[in-house]
């Protein structure tokens, strides 16, 4: 039995320890927002918060989240209060199939707590996940829209 | 998929329609209910059902059907927006739900429900809005009746009737029973367009919100109660056969509860997932690898160009002019490697086979197909078999085979219960419909004056259209494959073009703008190739080949005054390129340097004309979106044979682009009154070869051969 806490949910699993994350999240709990693109952390569909660092949970074993807080794209904000990052990509019209746009929001949201003003060249260094439909243009207006573009003022 | 309004395409549309026994309708449209929801099928729909497209309930809510399948290109809120404009509702007031497979929801230029060919908005224009103002028409007609008045007294706006002259109005939620009452007009007053209120002027998707905040259900994401998860192994070479298997270790893995063959290998069933990644790991298969085995890349490679030089088997498509024309003669040959789609939600289906029937939940392109084929396999009516379509996680053309809808089918026959087979990244990259190869033979003839007054071009590459399941036409023809060139732009007096089908034993697949993706990388090469022989501009020299084609013309001169034609940003050169996919014109100009043997592209021009454009975002969403998958395929994206088997992996060994190297993209949609055009693919063309030119222009490196990183060495 493995002890996890997913969204301020905690969840108590029948799963191997080596399960990864991603697994148990979306077959087992059964929160599908966060995706499956690669199962060997290159592409980062499936990027959660583990406490404050955004981790691929494709490689990450369960036993590697016990103690630690869980977010997944469904608490990244709410409707009520969304995430700026959740704003800034309906004004930009972001998404286009939309399956990558998870893990972008995660990986990037993980980047604002360390860089809360990344530049271009931010992005280009820090962010590796993969859209097919070629969303990055839309990606960086969206950053600097929700962030100021890399201006500290 | 490709245009069907050229006598080519008109023939193979007819073989596409009737190689299908399922007596599609043509004319599919009011008032056909053959298959369409049942009204009981969910509370929403209750209400006035005018149609197959569009239900108006009580509430003011309108649901309206996509037949099309969203995979990023925007159907979702441009098939809804055509029809609200012309019932005269809010776009707050639209619930999209994706059609059921049924006749009524055919395409009509294919007689099928496919999404495919950039295709949607141009053939579902005039028959989306004459639902809506066939709906509108009868909502008039109620309130006409109600109030004792002449309907041609009454005005429509937001979703009411309006008596301006006795000053009362009444929402369509108040009319629906009426109006079911009221029969359908023959042909009802559609809107002109400067009467339009959503078209052109929506600027939102429908389905934003659902992608920011995980809501969006794609088919990874099916659940169905009891369900299973099953990954299949697939023989690594093509036509290979399971001669035998060991199942034992496979299924001490927790969680695995079946391991069963199927026709197209042996698939792991399990209570997750990643346990059936575990169990199919674990499995001791024995093939038959067949012929192909000795196959490689070089084999391939060797064969083609041999066909491109020789000519042996060349079928004519088109003969214009004289082959003997004397001048400046430019002869090339030019090589394209295979490219996978790598769709970012790898292929998955869910199926539910019962005695009764079977139900499918699926990210496909072609509910027709899926539907007949599952029939096939559970050994039931088609009729019996419900296709439910979610979002689709990418499409490209990948999801036009049903490859991954049958083995659903076939792994919930076999255990019984509700599977989602879901394939891992791998499976995904080695077992593609791939962009065929593609040997082209190109000569040109320049006169004394330097204008091309000679073209042959000889194209070798598989049938893309037999890779879709079709025969083709008595002739062997494939003007899918052959795109771009049996439908060339350019005016040229003597114009020669010919097929060769080589028929490798790759399965050759249709990838956004098949055909067109690497024959315009040849042609527009060559075009650069040709000018600079000329020794004229290359811009200039398009435009003379494009003199009765106006919209060419524009999209041309646009992108380049965009760009700056000429005036390349400091520390770049620049290329330009021009395509012509399924209706639509578009033009790019790259900005490039070179990082050692990699083409740096620092900023994109894109002008289309995609003639009215129902939702400019949307389009330009494309223009942008096309940019980037084309330059990602050319940079480095390769797929290579050897011993028969795909050598690349997952996305650590086939190469995509990522944020890093985007470029800046500028894309604009010249302004057309003309009905809408495809806009999915067109873009994809142009790029590549633009690319190329501005790297001749850097360092006078001729690529002759895609992806770039095979050509640059």
């Amino acid at each position: 039995m493995v002890s996890l806490t997913i969204n301020g949910e905690k969840h108590d699993l029948d799963v191997p320890d080596e399960m990864p994350l991603l697994w148990a999240i979306r077959d087992v709990v059964g929160l599908t927002g966060t995706k499956f693109g690669c199962g060997v952390a290159q592409c980062g569909c499936c990027t959660v918060h583990l406490d404050d660092a955004a981790v691929r949970s494709c490689v990450t074993p369960v036993s590697a989240a016990v103690g630690k807080s869980i977010t997944t794209i469904e608490a990244l904000g709410t409707p009520e209060q969304p995430h700026a990052l959740q704003t800034a990509w309906i004004d930009e019209q972001v998404p286009q199939c939309g399956y990558c746009q998870s893990g972008q929001l995660m990986a990037i949201s993980g980047l604002l707590k360390t860089n809360p003003h990344p530049t271009d060249a931010d992005l280009a260094s820090s962010i590796t996940n993969i859209c097919r439909c070629g969303t990055y243009g839309r990606i960086r207006k969206a950053v600097a829209r929700a962030t100021g573009g890399g201006q500290t003022s | 998929m490709t245009t069907i309004n050229r006598g080519d395409f008109v023939r193979l549309g007819s073989v596409f329609a009737g190689s299908l026994v399922l007596g599609v309708s043509a004319n599919g449209c009011a008032n056909q209910s053959h298959g369409a929801p049942s009204a009981s099928a969910s509370p929403e729909t209750a209400g006035f059902k005018p149609n197959a497209w569009l239900i108006v309930h009580p509430d003011e809510k309108v649901t309206i059907f996509v037949n099309k399948s969203e995979m990023g290109q925007g159907v979702a809120t441009g098939m809804p927006t055509i029809v609200a404009d012309e019932l005269d509702i809010p776009m707050d007031n639209v619930i999209m739900e994706f059609a059921p497979a049924a006749a009524v929801y055919a395409d009509p230029g294919f007689h099928l429900q496919i999404t495919g060919g950039s295709t949607s908005t141009a053939s579902m224009w005039m028959p989306l809005r004459t639902a809506g103002a066939s709906a509108r028409a009868m909502l008039v007609a109620a309130a006409a009746k109600q109030w004792g008045v002449d309907p041609s007294t009454l005005t429509t706006k937001n979703g009411s009737v309006i008596d301006a002259k006795n000053n009362r109005t009444a929402t369509y939620g108040s009319l629906v029973a009426a109006a079911a009452a009221i029969p359908a007009p023959a042909k009802p007053t559609m809107k002109t367009p400067d009467q339009f209120t959503l078209i052109g002027k929506v600027n939102q998707r429908i389905d934003t919100p659902l992608k920011v905040n995980g809501t969006a259900k794609y088919g990874i994401d099916v659940r169905v109660p009891g369900m299973k998860f099953a990954s299949v192994l697939y023989p690594p070479v093509f036509g290979a056969k399971v001669v035998s298997f060991d199942a034992s270790k496979a299924k001490q893995v927790k969680g695995v509860t079946d391991v069963v063959q199927i026709p197209s290998g042996v698939a792991v069933v399990a209570d997750n997932s990643w346990a059936a990644f575990q169990g199919k790991a674990a499995l001791v298969v024995k093939y038959d690898n067949g012929a192909f085995a000795g196959q490689s890349t070089e084999t391939l490679k060797a064969r083609y160009l041999k066909l491109a030089s020789d000519g042996t088997g060349a079928i004519p498509a088109v003969e214009r002019g004289s082959k003997d024309v004397s001048g400046k003669r430019l002869e090339a040959t030019y090589f394209g490697n295979l490219a996978a789609h790598a769709a970012m939600e790898p292929m998955n289906a869910t199926a539910s086979v019962t005695p009764g029937g079977v139900e499918i939940w699926a990210p496909t392109q072609v509910q027709t197909m899926a539907q007949a084929s599952a029939a096939k396999i559970a050994g039931v009516p088609v009729d019996k078999v419900q296709i439910h379509t979610t979002y689709l996680g990418g499409g490209f053309g990948r999801r036009l085979y049903t490859d991954f809808t049958n083995d659903a089918v076939w792994v919930s026959k076999a255990v019984k219960a509700p599977v989602q087979v879901i394939w891992q990244r791998e499976d995904d990259t080695q077992h593609d419909w791939y962009k065929p190869m593609g040997a082209n033979s190109v000569s040109g003839v320049l006169d004394d004056h330097g204008n091309l007054v000679a073209m042959q071009h000889t194209v070798v590459m598989d049938s893309i259209y037999e890779g879709l399941g079709f025969p083709l036409p008595p002739s062997g023809l494939d003007a899918i494959s052959m795109d771009t060139v049996v439908n060339s732009s350019y005016e040229i007096p003597n114009y020669h073009a010919y097929y060769i089908n080589p028929k490798s034993g790759v399965p050759p697949g249709s990838l956004r703008a098949p055909g067109a993706n690497w024959n315009t990388f040849v042609v527009e090469t060559f075009m650069d190739e040709l000018a600079h022989a000329a020794g004229k501009d290359p811009l200039e020299f398009r435009l003379a080949l494009l003199k009765k084609n106006p919209r060419a013309q524009n999209v041309l001169r646009t992108v380049a005054k965009n760009a700056s034609w000429g005036s390349p940003a400091a520390g770049t050169k620049q290329g330009i390129a021009f395509g012509f996919w399924n209706g639509t014109s578009v033009a790019t100009v790259a900005e490039v340097s070179m990082n050692g043997n990699t083409p740096r592209v620092h900023r994109a021009f894109v002008v289309a004309d995609v003639g009215r454009a129902v939702n400019p975002t949307i389009v330009l969403q494309q223009l942008e979106g096309a940019t980037n998958y084309g330059l990602s395929m050319a940079l480095a994206s390769i797929i290579t044979i050897k011993n028969g088997a795909v050598q690349q992996h997952n996305f650590y060994d086939y190469i995509v682009m990522r944020i890093d190297e985007a470029p800046e993209i500028h894309a604009e949609i010249v302004s057309s009154s003309e009905n809408p055009t495809g806009v999915g693919e067109p873009a994809t063309v142009t790029i590549a070869p633009a690319v190329a030119s501005a790297v001749f222009a850097i360092n006078g490196k001729r690529a002759r051969v895609l992806p770039f990183s095979e050509a640059y060495t």
